[in-house]
């Protein structure tokens, strides 16, 4: 057992676990912070991807030990109210069908749109390879990704007209 | 003789569930007690079973199926809110209690709008006339006076009104109307149906919120994974717990038996604080096992096994004219060999389930399409009656039929009887990969001819599968053929001679429903060698098909004749989608468009294929679907199903395939039994032919047209036919 403390959604956190316990084990079961999903547990499909100090990161292939001190970021931290661009995005294309893989769909979407105000339909197919939804949402979600980055590259107030 | 559908399949859901009851306990329930039971049934007060409606005015509607993505969360309630003349933003919805008195669960089929449909308009239908005739002995004036706008009960000029929440405690003590005499609203008068509605599942989707079985967290609860004998059929002879025991976390090691009502496998849990624990535990086990009497099978055998049963004739499942003197005739003479895997659900959430066994009573959190098969399963096990079992049904992450098994929730009763705890079991994605219920793996034969002009005069159609209704039904009253042939051997084509046969293979691995049943299957098959009769005819695709449907005919499905094609719509559909997708317009070298049609879950769905074939392999550019449902519920939700199931046969027919030795599964994650990835989906146009019919399945029809298509097309830009799922690299070398 070893003592962590992590800085979980702007908290302090602290907890007593196996090393080597994978971060996403860490988050569900001692944090019961369930919005990060286990999907393979071999970072193939992505569902479990937080941010850790920003970077898009398979939590289950991330073991505990690896991320003391560091900050996390899950789905319950992306906004407080759902608010997050691709979040709204998500909700106006309805991209969601069972909703599973979303968490982590949303989680590199909110990546790949620091990194690019304007991704393309390449930029988003390189940066969401990596998940899996099983349900097929990958049309829908390339609009909301489009969606969200068209709003948030306009002027939050006082647009020119 | 044929595919289980409509009724057929819903009593063949509820047989398996009573059949695996009655393993348990020694009890055998008959059909016939089933038939006595819903008539037994009282007409349920809308009040109880679906509608609770605040002083306030705020409207919480019931939903008695599971919901698991494709949206019966909010496509259901718009039906009862449409037919109880409320708004759509009074609404919120709430999952039903477990209660098959109440509710018929069961959610699969692509059923739960189709089946649904006249119930729940009719009990809307029945609570407005209640809240009519509250208001109508307030005021003591006629009820058919007075009528209901926007959640308010209106007397004649507007004289007079009542809000539904003013009403409700005097309309619940009302007797209820007949529900066969309600009277339904008007389709003209239709507010809510067929407009655009938000679903009412997804917000919660987005941010973490939403709670799947895998989230269900009790206090007191303890994670448990099993280890189960990797090969189908056996059992562990004996095992050393010694150093799991001693790990860190690790709290009972239970050995559990196989429970064959709910075919589970049985094994050794490991029982601890921490999912991770569980699995650290689980490694640590030495375990002997006994591999039983299937330990040899392979996919070879298997395949020596199907090349056998086809040199031979099978049970007769169609006989149009004679095939057999036509195909001795003159004519073009064409014979191709079709062959597809064993496929597993893969949903993205692995199955589990959370159950908590007392002595008094259990609770349990079940991701489940059948709740109430679990909840059987479960009181057998706890040896309570059903009534003090509670079961809440979670949100799933995906089912495609796999959950409608209870062997992960026998598992989890067993383990929490053992231990006291509530117990929650997960299957990582290496069990959900090797310990499922697979879609049968089948072979096929076909033999055709064309005359001068061009036409099919012949088509002989040879099948063997593993069964889904002989791995379920009881030997002495099962009919292999009927969960097999569905879609083949009712084909809407006229074509003067046409025989289809079926044989049955014996195999040890697991076999149900997976997405579409056994349309994925003959939907590719079919649709794939109608193609090859056309190309040998040379004849158009699309036109071929068009003539061949020119007649309007209903063909009957047998047995149960419920199921009834209709050749005109299912053109329809084909021109409809040929228009949206510019069948005929050239295309550049290496690129090709293919097309296919098909009928399954009273739904007619067409599909244009656009692929680029180069070195990589194929690329699939773009799908056009056009899909005749019936009435159109949630047309946003609609397209999203049909998306959803093209999606789901690219990965069959592109990427995946279960395979078998030493009688195991050989994949085991996503690195070997791969999904369509994001930059491997195409682009996808949903189109719906105007309907006042009664709505029809949606969830699966999308799913088999959508793998013949994308062959047909790689055929018409490479030449080559692609007679194997799914396509492998060598395949168009």
């Amino acid at each position: 057992m070893a003592h962590i403390t992590l800085t979980v959604n702007g908290q302090p956190r602290s907890v007593d676990v196996d090393p080597q316990t994978p971060l996403l084990w860490v988050l569900r079961d001692t944090l019961n912070l369930t919005g990060t999903k286990y999907g393979c547990g071999i970072a193939q499909c992505g569902a479990c991807t937080v941010h850790i100090d920003g970077e898009a990161t398979r939590s289950c292939a991330t073991s505990v030990e690896d991320v003391n001190g560091r900050r996390i970021t899950t789905i319950e931290g992306l906004s407080a109210d759902r608010t997050h661009a691709a979040q709204l995005a998500w909700i106006a294309e309805q991209v969601p069908q069972c909703g599973y893989c979303q968490s982590g769909m949303l989680m590199t979407t909110a990546e790949l749109l620091k990194q690019r105000s304007k991704p393309t339909d390449a930029d988003i197919d390189a940066a969401l390879a990596g998940h899996i939804c099983r349900c097929g949402t990958y049309p829908r979600i390339r609009k909301a990704i489009h969606r969200a980055a068209d709003a948030t590259s306009k002027p939050a107030t006082g647009g020119v007209k | 003789m044929s595919a289980p559908k409509g009724r057929a399949r819903r009593d063949f859901l509820k047989v398996s569930a009573t059949g695996a009851t009655a393993l348990v306990v020694g009890f055998q329930w008959s059909t016939d007690a089933f038939a006595q039971e819903a008539q037994e049934r009282k007409p349920k007060n809308p009040f109880s079973a679906w509608v609770r409606i605040e002083a306030d005015g705020r409207v919480r509607l019931i939903l008695g199926k599971s919901e698991m993505g494709q949206g019966v969360t909010t496509s259901l309630p718009m039906i009862l809110a449409e037919e109880l003349v409320i708004d759509w933003k009074q609404v919120s919805v709430e999952q039903a209690p477990t209660d098959p008195s109440l509710y018929d669960h069961g959610t699969g089929g692509s059923g739960s709008v189709r089946t649904s449909w006249l119930p729940l308009r009719q009990a809307g239908a029945a609570a407005r006339e209640m809240l009519v005739q509250a208001a109508a002995n307030q005021w003591a004036v006629n009820p058919n006076t007075c009528r209901a706008e926007h959640g308010e009960v209106v007397h004649g000029p507007r004289t007079k009104r009542l809000p539904y929440g003013l009403l409700v405690a005097a309309a619940a003590k009302l007797p209820v109307p007949d529900l066969a005499k309600v009277k339904l609203l008007n389709s003209n008068e239709f507010r809510i149906l067929g407009t655009d509605v938000p679903r009412a599942d997804i917000p919660k989707k987005v941010d973490g919120s939403g709670v799947f079985g895998i989230d269900v967290r009790v206090p007191g609860m303890l994670y448990a994974v099993v280890a189960r004998c990797p090969v189908f059929g056996g059992k562990p002879k004996s095992f050393d717990a010694t150093k799991a025991k001693a790990m860190s976390g690790v709290r009972h090691v239970v050995e559990i038996p196989a429970v064959p009502a709910a075919h589970s496998a049985g094994g050794v849990a490991v029982v601890a604080d921490t999912t991770w624990a569980a699995m650290r535990g689980r490694d640590a086990l030495t375990i002997e096992w006994d591999e039983g009497p299937h330990a040899q099978e392979s996919s070879a055998t298997l395949r020596a096994q199907f090349v056998d049963l086809l040199s031979r004739p099978g049970e007769v499942v169609r006989n149009d004219g004679d095939a057999v003197a036509a195909l001795a005739k003159a004519g073009t003479r064409i014979e191709a060999t079709y062959e597809l895997p064993f496929q597993n659900h893969s949903p993205m959430e692995p199955m589990n389930a959370t159950v908590h066994i007392r002595a008094d009573g259990a609770e349990a959190w079940l991701p489940s399409q059948g709740p109430q098969w679990g909840q059987d399963v479960i009181s057998k096990i706890a040896g309570l009656p059903a009534e003090k079992v509670v079961v809440h049904t979670t949100l799933m992450g995906g089912g495609f039929g796999r959950r409608y098994h209870a062997d992960f929730v026998a598992e989890a009763a067993q383990i929490s009887k053992a231990t006291g705890a509530p117990v929650q079991v997960l299957f990582t994605r290496e069990d959900d990969t090797q310990h499922g219920f697979y879609r049968p793996a089948s072979l096929h034969t076909f033999t055709g001819t064309v005359d001068a002009q061009g036409q099919p005069s012949a088509w002989h159609h040879r099948m063997t599968s593993v069964s889904i209704d002989g791995y379920w039904t009881p030997r002495d009253k099962a009919k292999p053929a009927s969960s097999e042939v569905g879609g083949a051997a009712n084909l809407g084509y006229a074509i003067p001679n046409l025989r289809m046969e079926y044989a049955e293979a014996k195999s040890g691995v697991p076999v149900m429903w997976w997405r579409s049943v056994e349309h994925s299957v003959n939907g590719f098959v079919t649709e794939c060698f109608l193609d090859e009769l056309a190309a040998a005819g040379k004849q158009d695709p699309l036109q071929l098909r068009l003539r061949l449907l020119a007649e309007p005919r209903k063909v009957r499905v047998p047995p149960d004749n419920e199921s009834t094609l209709d050749t005109s719509r299912l053109k329809a559909v084909l021109e409809l989608a040929a228009a949206k997708a510019g069948w005929g317009k050239p295309l550049p070298k290496g690129r090709g468009r293919g097309l296919a049609c098909h009928f399954s879950f009273d739904t007619y769905v067409a599909e244009v294929a656009e692929v680029t074939v180069s070195k990589e392999g194929v690329k699939v550019d773009r799908v056009v679907a056009a899909v005749d449902c019936g009435r159109v519920i949630n047309p946003g939700g609609a397209r999203a199903q049909i998306e959803s199931g093209i999606a789901y046969g690219l990965t069959a027919a592109l990427k995946s395939a279960i395979t078998i030795d030493k009688g195991r599964v050989q994949q085991s994650n996503f690195g070997d039994y791969e999904m369509l990835r994001i930059d491997e989906a195409p682009v996808i146009e949903v189109h719906f032919v105007p309907s006042d019919a009664a709505p029809t399945g949606l969830g699966e029809p999308g799913l088999p047209p959508c793998a013949p298509a994308v062959m047909n097309a790689v055929f018409a830009a490479t030449g080559r036919r692609i007679r194997r799922l799914p396509i492998r690299a060598g395949d168009l070398a």
